[in-house]
């Protein structure tokens, strides 16, 4: 299975039936496609939608029904929409139950920068300061390490995405745990040993004397 | 309200102005009404718009023109030629979160001096900024943001100016209409009145000045 296939299988079983969610762009928005379908999920698309359903059909697309990244999206029975006033009013005021975004660094304090690297890539911090100030939950997933330098480090060095901590980061190597505020090995991935996700991690992660493999 | 032609519309607004834009990524974007301020070559405006949509889309356009010199968006990851005009400083850029961003605009059009919201304390978007403590939780102080036009896509407009949205073209449009001196609308159909039904008007037709005749 291929790191992204990993991350988002992983994720996916984080979602309850009856959950408000949020994907973010690249990873996060493979989550949906493993979804179970007995499972009813609400996907919000920040732009005003809530009820995305899958890129529709050849044919069906309407200049009027996009994602956040203005591609051709379609909308599940019972979708709604609205302003985007109303759509953060959602993610800031508690009522999205889950979100699931990207990272450029996790901290080992929970701690997520994913919205600019200074001199190289400024595009602005789009919905992501909101939706983990916000959410409920914070999920982050991303590959534990870029170029074989670990995303997992001790203290950010990019600008903070907010100073509040996520909840959960879920990797190609590892699940990832903040309780008490601090980093926790909770999961590794199939094949892969706690030395191994010890050995590609900056950050001081705590280990529990038993560590389960993530399911999937 | 008062029907215009779209070139009646875009000469009232002088170079230099400051110019609210509905859309998301050029979804619900008055088209029309960029393409006559590029026609008009109205320089140096200063444009709040979500994002800078990407090149030849929505007020895209408008960088392809380099008719823009201040920017207030919350992304402008897409579109390589605003970046190139930030990096060069061709443009100054206001980069907001987009909840900031939208609730901005919501009190300049409500009357509130700003707003206080979680979303950015203890970053980098904090700095310069008051922060105020309710019930020992800080809140960022954000000031009201309005502008002199607001340029605004609705589905349907009736003959007197209410207006209806359609799907995901809806996002900033109806906020934006509450928060400028001037609001100048296009909209895909003009309806008579009574066809969009009072429950559905989302913009009432007294905030809107001017409608831009279809045809």
């Amino acid at each position: 299975m291929d790191p992204q296939t990993i991350i988002a299988r992983r994720v996916a079983r984080e979602l309850k039936s009856g959950d408000l969610v949020n994907l973010g762009i690249g990873i996060p928005t493979l989550v949906a496609n493993y979804v179970p379908p007995d499972l009813k999920v609400f996907f919000q698309s920040e732009n005003g939608l809530i009820g995305t359903g899958p890129i529709p059909e050849q044919g069906m697309a309407h200049p009027t029904l996009t994602d956040a990244g203005g591609r051709p999206i379609s909308a599940l029975p019972g979708a709604c929409t609205f302003d985007s006033a109303m759509s953060f009013g959602l993610i800031r005021g508690g009522h999205v139950d889950v979100t699931v975004l990207g990272g450029l660094q996790v901290d080992a304090h929970g701690h997520l920068a994913n919205w600019m690297i200074p001199g190289k890539m400024v595009p602005g911090m789009g919905g992501a300061m909101d939706l983990v100030t916000g959410a409920k939950r914070v999920i982050v997933a991303m590959q534990h390490a870029a170029k074989g330098k670990s995303k997992i480090v001790a203290k950010c060095t990019l600008p903070l995405t907010s100073a509040r901590p996520v909840s959960l980061v879920v990797t190609d190597m590892a699940v990832i745990g903040f309780p008490d505020g601090k980093a926790t090995l909770l999961e590794t991935a199939p094949g892969i040993s706690v030395g191994e996700v010890m050995a590609v991690t900056d950050a001081e992660l705590a280990v529990p004397d038993t560590v389960p493999e993530m399911k999937l | 309200m008062k029907a215009v032609s779209l070139e009646e519309a875009v000469a009232m607004i002088p170079a230099g102005a400051s110019v609210m834009v509905g859309g998301f990524m050029g979804v619900g974007t008055p088209e029309r009404l960029l393409d006559e301020v590029v026609r008009q070559q109205k320089s140096g405006l200063t444009l709040i718009c979500n994002d800078a949509a990407v090149p030849g889309k929505g007020v895209g356009k408008l960088f392809d023109a380099a008719l823009v010199s201040r920017l207030t968006a919350t992304h402008i990851g897409l579109n390589p030629k605003a970046q190139q005009q930030m990096l060069t400083n061709q443009i100054n850029v206001d980069l907001v979160p987009q909840g900031t961003f939208v609730e901005r605009i919501r009190a300049g059009g409500c009357g509130l001096g700003g707003i206080l919201t979680p979303t950015g304390v203890g970053t980098l978007v904090a700095e310069g900024k008051r922060e105020i403590e309710v019930n020992g939780q800080p809140f960022l102080l954000e000031t009201a943001l309005r502008a002199q036009f607001a340029l605004v896509h609705a589905f349907l407009a009736d003959y007197i100016g209410n207006l209806a949205y359609a799907l995901t073209s809806r996002n900033f449009n109806p906020v934006m209409a509450m928060a400028a001196d001037t609001v100048i609308v296009t909209a895909e159909h003009i309806v008579p009145v009574g066809v969009i039904a009072p429950d559905h008007v989302v913009t009432p037709a007294p905030l809107v000045d001017y409608l831009i005749t279809n045809g």
